[in-house]
């Protein structure tokens, strides 16, 4: 069934991004595709991963930005990871003519049935986000489950039970909980720092939330940079030792 | 977006397809088409040639075709379901239509039903085609309420000119009427189409890069330009090459003028001709308003979807969609 949920899903699972401590390592992408590609929605294309042409299926991307202030010139380096963000008005779910892609009721997960997939692609376009990515050699679209496979594996020791991506965040800049519930860990991290929507205006009503990175500490004046010398750069020593410098350089 | 062929060949015929049907349920329902079993052989036989080779080409660019008919089940939501089911459901009233005229002639008292309801099923299967683009809110050229109008318009006017050139081979008595309606039908399609590129012209961005990222927004208590430094992937990856189209942008203004003439002004031309000349003359020229408007709507459809904007280009360098 490709309409959403009657009753919006009292859990809502999802991603506390913290934009002021990524450092844009790669690392959370990289244990993302090493996890999913044997995972739920596995296998996942990889052509040529060393080649001239490299392809492939990923369900999360690190982009880097630069925000330029127009008026001071100051700029500041973001590192941006994104993925799926399991939106509330999921417009991927509704376009499906099959019922393939769905909305969990039981936590809000947002998943694609790879068996009743039929590979229209309709699903990517309607996403603002570009969390779908399309299997070229199974037919079907790709996405993140948000590491369906993990949060609830049994077998897992339970401190583990997290995506794959939380878990491997080396700068703890990626967190996973229930954003439905108001006094759970994220959703007091959320409150407590500002978190946002992406997009707000596609009114997707994601789930995902972004930490914005926090304000510059601007020193009061400018530091000064040492002096820095080099090996082979005399600079001022004496007369003497330029000298036998200049001999010995020969 | 990607203009996949198969997609623009689908809503280019199938679109002509009920376009013509519309017209024959409607004038055939009016008495305006009176003509034979052979007729209705040619007429509803190329209409749905038209549609059902349209459909079967919709088909193409799917992973999985021999799933398609799982597509027919979500008609509560997703309107490529709702086409899915109103293409089907249109074969039924179009077939029996088609049927009785080849049987008993066209305009009989009972057959007005049929007719009618031939012509509203092709109605809500165009608008259904339609919506499937106008509905995507993520690429704003198509969330408009022009997207369904140019459908509908173009559908109507591309059945028109093969209407025409049905009415001057048969040398039907109403071929005035026909060829009225086809002047008229490209008279409005020209007219929503500068419509179209107007108001997508004109229309403010629905979300930036600034909105995408919400840095240099009130979200983030931050000022200034986002600026995309390094993208995620050395090569393109599936959302570049399906949602990250760039060539027509450099080719838009030479195509836009291939489409006024092909699509409307040398039809215009054409159908006007035919017009004045009857006979043979009629004929060649009410043939190549259809040959021109062919290779026009191609090149429209072509450029509604190479030249939409997807707001996922946010994410790689676009400033504004």
């Amino acid at each position: 069934m490709t309409s959403l949920p009657e009753q919006a899903p009292k859990t809502k699972l999802g991603l506390v991004i913290d934009l002021d401590i990524c450092v844009g390592c790669q690392a959370c992408a990289v244990h993302c595709k090493e996890w999913n590609i044997a995972g739920h929605s596995g296998p996942l294309p990889d052509n040529e991963p060393y080649g001239a042409d490299p392809s492939g299926v990923w369900f999360n991307r690190i982009h880097t930005f630069e925000l330029v202030d127009d008026e001071t010139g100051d700029s500041r380096t973001v590192y941006f990871p994104k993925s799926c963000l399991h939106c509330e008005d999921a417009p991927c779910v509704t376009v499906c003519p099959t019922g393939a892609s769905y909305k969990r009721e039981e936590d809000g997960i947002v998943l694609v049935n790879a068996d009743t997939c039929i590979g229209c692609k309709l699903c990517s376009w309607a996403c603002p986000y570009g969390a779908r990515e399309y299997d070229d050699d199974e037919g079907v679209m790709k996405k993140c489950t948000l590491c369906i496979d993990r949060i609830y594996n049994e077998t897992l020791p339970e401190d583990t039970r997290v995506p794959a991506c939380v878990s491997t965040c080396p700068a703890g800049a990626r967190h996973f909980g229930d954003l439905g519930d108001p006094e759970s860990e994220v959703s007091l991290l959320v409150a407590a720092r500002g978190g946002y929507d992406l997009m707000p205006e596609q009114g997707t009503k994601p789930v995902n939330q972004y930490l914005p990175p926090r304000p510059k500490k601007v020193p009061a004046e400018p530091l000064a940079a040492p002096r820095l010398t080099r090996d082979d750069d005399p600079g001022e020593a004496g007369l003497l030792a330029r000298w036998v410098d200049k001999m010995l350089s020969r | 977006m990607h203009p996949a062929k198969s997609v623009i060949f689908f809503t280019t015929a199938s679109g002509a397809g009920y376009g013509l049907l519309f017209w024959l349920g409607l004038y055939g329902s009016l008495g305006l088409l009176p003509a034979g079993a052979w007729f209705a052989v040619v007429g509803f036989g190329l209409a749905l040639i038209l549609v059902t080779a349209g459909l079967i080409s919709s088909t193409f660019h799917l992973g999985h075709p021999e799933r398609a008919w799982r597509a027919l089940s979500q008609w509560r939501s997703s309107w490529l379901s709702r086409e899915g089911v109103a293409a089907i459901v249109t074969y039924v009233p179009a077939g029996l239509y088609g049927l009785a005229w080849l049987i008993v002639g066209s305009g009989t008292g009972w057959m007005v039903i049929l007719g009618l309801l031939t012509a509203l099923a092709c109605v809500a299967t165009v608008i259904c085609t339609s919506m499937i683009y106008g509905s995507l809110k993520a690429i704003p050229a198509w969330h408009t309420g022009w997207t369904p109008a140019a459908y509908l318009v173009f559908a109507a006017m591309s059945g028109a000119v093969l209407l025409s050139l049905l009415g001057h081979l048969w040398r039907l008595p109403t071929v005035l009427v026909t060829d009225i309606t086809a002047l008229v039908a490209i008279a409005a399609g020209a007219l929503v189409k500068f419509g179209y590129w107007h108001a997508i012209a004109r229309a403010a961005p629905t979300s930036t890069a600034e909105s995408a990222t919400g840095l240099g927004t009130a979200a983030t208590a931050t000022r200034g330009k986002v600026r995309l430094i390094d993208p995620p992937h050395t090569m393109d990856n599936y959302l570049l090459t399906e949602m990250g189209y760039r060539v027509a942008r450099k080719h838009a203004t030479v195509l836009r003028d291939i489409v006024w003439a092909a699509a409307f002004v040398l039809p215009l031309g054409c159908v006007f001709v035919a017009l004045l000349a009857a006979g043979v003359g009629g004929m060649v020229f009410a043939t190549l308003a259809v040959l021109s408007m062919a290779v026009g709507l191609a090149i429209e459809r072509w450029l509604f979807f190479a030249e939409a904007k997807h707001v996922v280009t946010l994410y790689y360098g676009e400033s504004a969609a």
